[in-house]
């Protein structure tokens, strides 16, 4: 299998009041294509700047990252935001949905800024289609704040997935759900990975968001403390969590 | 460029999901257009009506004298020569093609009869229809003289209202018959009231007809203050005052053979007292003064080298003066415009700022679903255009309704102005893209990571 994301000796240093702080201390890890892999770390650990940095939101100040093989550290502003509509699909915590649109609309957002999209009536027909994936079929026209909060987390992963992208990356998808949203959304997940073979990376601090991944790779004080590249078992992610 | 279509129609939703902030952005848009095309539409009426009415006092017409004749050395004055004639005037409006109208005119001095009323104008004018166009008459009543009463000498006259107060005090002039110099005209036409010119003098008191009437059957020659060679012609058309004789005898004794050989009759030319010209601008002036120019030397066979047999004039002053009464309210106008259309670009500029504020999390996202700083700039400059647009369009049709209500109401004169219009547009675009630059630029430094965190 190849790897989606291979990361060598990554350092990200931020100026903070004049000193130097480094966030990531030289941090090395892959995921292979298939995978559903879930980053865990506690508030400070490095993990969202780790995931800014794999979301491509981000450089880091030295080492390598590539994604589906290219090296994205020497890419320019606008050559990452081409490869992040491209190659990743974004899910948030907070959906991030745009206010008084459409979840048509909403999921057709990253097609706007997509080179070569279909047009018109095809166009929209993907949408649909995309929205019946996720099992809103009937809300194509209804406005967020006619959806319920797993409902509009639904809309996000199709919109995540319009694109057809290598990578999901989802940063704490189901913060903002109750547990049995939280379960229905992380299912999804599981059957989008499983199913078509999709390579989700899931940014959390809950273990029990974590044990839905085939690996767990755990980040503390901007390092890889344990990362399995096996399937890690319940009990394992629930001690790791009682470390960090 | 289909991506600069997608960038619009994103441009144009993001504007369709707040339409209350949209409309209040591009409020300030809406009332400078709509104020700068009322003001241009009101101040481009009266800047009409101020032209109009130097048009009737004449600024765009011009008056041929004929030149001075002289004879043994002795000059007879200005207006003395008997070179300009009705071919002439004839001639100039058919040739020359910055002139609208050219009208030979006869003057003459004499008393009007009718009843027991008597009055002397101040304005006896012999001319033909084209007069009444280049003097910019209208009329009140009745109508012009035609060509064919100028061909056949036909005994008919048009008044002006002093004339008409001053012989028909029960008014109903038309039909009637007056009498110059015992001989009896038609009144065939009123004028409307024109007022004093210039000079002060009354306008109004004029009575027009036919120059060959007036020359041929009343005064009998083309001058009043003929040299002495012409005075002593006569015509051979039928006159009553020669019928009726008011002079007294013959002082002089008859002139001899010899001396009529030395002095002869000079022959009877159909001569004008002066061409009056119109052209259809005061602009035009100069071109037209140099088209008859070189017309009337060619038609009087001047060779070059000798003098001009006449002289044109024109009323420069006039001119001048309305020339410089147009520049003023244009110049006013524009400062006017320009200072409520930076209003309007900053209210944009402020709204703006504040919308990309507001709108911090959803740059964000779209950066982060792939777009480019680049896209996001694009996106609000078109927003901000298209509100600007959006708001001329609308300050244009207000402004329309704005002026039509001037109009109605104050009575004022409205001229709608395309210029106006279409300038309008081209500046509130202009405007959407400079005062949208910097939210704009704004909004596409953000960094996405921030963006998507800001609460």
């Amino acid at each position: 299998m190849a790897n989606v994301i291979e990361v060598r000796d990554i350092i990200k240093t931020y100026q903070l009041g004049g000193s130097p702080v480094q966030v990531l201390k030289g941090v090395s890890m892959t995921v292979t294509s298939g995978e559903m892999v879930a980053l865990m770390g506690a508030s400070g650990s490095g993990k969202t700047t780790l995931m800014n940095i794999l979301g491509c939101l981000d450089r880091p100040t030295s080492g390598s990252y590539k994604l589906d093989g290219r090296e994205i550290a020497t890419m320019s502003v606008a050559q990452r935001a081409k490869v992040r509509n491209e190659k990743i699909g974004f899910v948030f915590q907070n959906f991030n949905l745009l206010p008084r649109t459409t979840a048509l609309e909403n999921v057709l957002l990253p097609m706007s800024y997509a080179q070569g999209a279909p047009a018109g009536a095809k166009l929209r027909r993907r949408g649909v289609e995309m929205l019946e994936k996720v099992g809103l079929g009937d809300r194509v026209d209804h406005h967020p704040s006619q959806l319920s909060g797993g409902q509009q987390q639904r809309v996000a992963i199709a919109r995540a997935l319009i694109n057809n992208p290598t990578l999901l990356l989802a940063d704490e998808p189901t913060g903002n759900l109750d547990s049995r949203t939280s379960e229905e959304v992380l299912r999804m997940f599981q059957q989008l990975n499983t199913e078509q073979h999709l390579t989700v990376l899931l940014v959390t601090h809950a273990p029990e968001v974590a044990h839905h991944a085939t690996r767990v790779i755990h980040i503390k004080d901007g390092l890889i403390e344990s990362g399995s590249p096996q399937f890690a078992p319940v009990g394992q992610s629930s001690s790791s969590a009682g470390v960090t | 460029m289909p991506a600069i279509t997608a960038t619009a129609v994103t441009s144009v939703k993001a504007l369709r999901r707040n339409p209350l902030r949209s409309a209040l952005t591009t409020l300030g848009i809406i009332i400078g257009i709509a104020s700068v095309i009322a003001m241009v539409q009101i101040g481009e009426g009266s800047s009409a009506a101020i032209k109009q009415t130097i048009k009737n006092m004449g600024a765009n017409t011009l008056i041929i004298f004929p030149g001075a004749a002289a004879s043994g050395g002795v000059s007879f004055g200005g207006g003395s020569a008997v070179t300009l004639t009705s071919a002439d005037a004839a001639a100039i409006a058919r040739d020359c093609p910055s002139v609208s109208a050219a009208a030979p005119v006869v003057n003459a001095r004499m008393q009007l009869v009718h009843g027991s009323q008597n009055w002397v104008p101040q304005f006896l004018v012999g001319s033909t229809p084209a007069y009444f166009k280049v003097r910019d008459w209208k009329l009140k009543s009745g109508r012009f003289f035609n060509n064919d009463d100028v061909r056949n000498a036909n005994e008919v006259c048009v008044l002006g209202q002093t004339d008409v107060k001053a012989l028909f005090p029960s008014g109903r002039p038309l039909g009637k018959i007056i009498l110059v110099q015992q001989v009896p005209l038609r009144v065939i036409g009123v004028l409307k009231r024109k007022g004093a010119n210039m000079m002060g003098m009354d306008q109004d008191d004029i009575v027009v007809l036919p120059w060959t009437t007036l020359k041929y059957r009343i005064s009998g020659s083309a001058l009043m203050n003929q040299n002495q060679n012409a005075a002593s012609s006569s015509t051979t058309t039928f006159s009553p005052s020669q019928l009726y004789p008011q002079t007294s005898q013959n002082l002089y004794p008859a002139v001899s053979s010899v001396q009529a050989a030395d002095t002869p009759n000079p022959v009877s030319f159909p001569n004008v007292n002066n061409i009056q010209v119109a052209t259809p601008d005061s602009a035009a002036l100069p071109q037209a003064m140099a088209e008859i120019n070189a017309l009337l030397r060619q038609r009087h066979h001047l060779l070059p080298g000798q003098p001009d047999d006449f002289n044109i004039r024109d009323l420069a002053e006039i001119s001048h003066a309305l020339g410089k009464t147009s520049t003023l309210m244009t110049d006013l106008l524009t400062g006017v415009a320009l200072i409520s259309l930076v209003v309007g670009g900053v209210g944009i500029m402020n709204i703006m700022l504040v919308s990309v504020t507001e709108r911090t999390r959803e740059i964000g996202l779209r950066m982060a679903l792939g777009a480019k700083p680049t896209d996001i700039l694009s996106q609000f400059i078109i927003e901000a255009v298209v509100l600007c647009l959006f708001g001329g369009a609308m300050g244009i049709l207000i402004g329309q309704l704005l002026s039509t209500v001037v109009q109605s109401v104050f009575h004022w004169p409205i001229q709608v102005s395309m210029p106006a219009v279409v300038a309008s547009f081209v500046v509130s675009a202009v405007v959407g893209i400079t005062f949208g630059y910097y939210p704009a630029w704004k909004a596409s430094r953000l960094d996405p990571i921030e963006a998507l965190r800001y609460e």
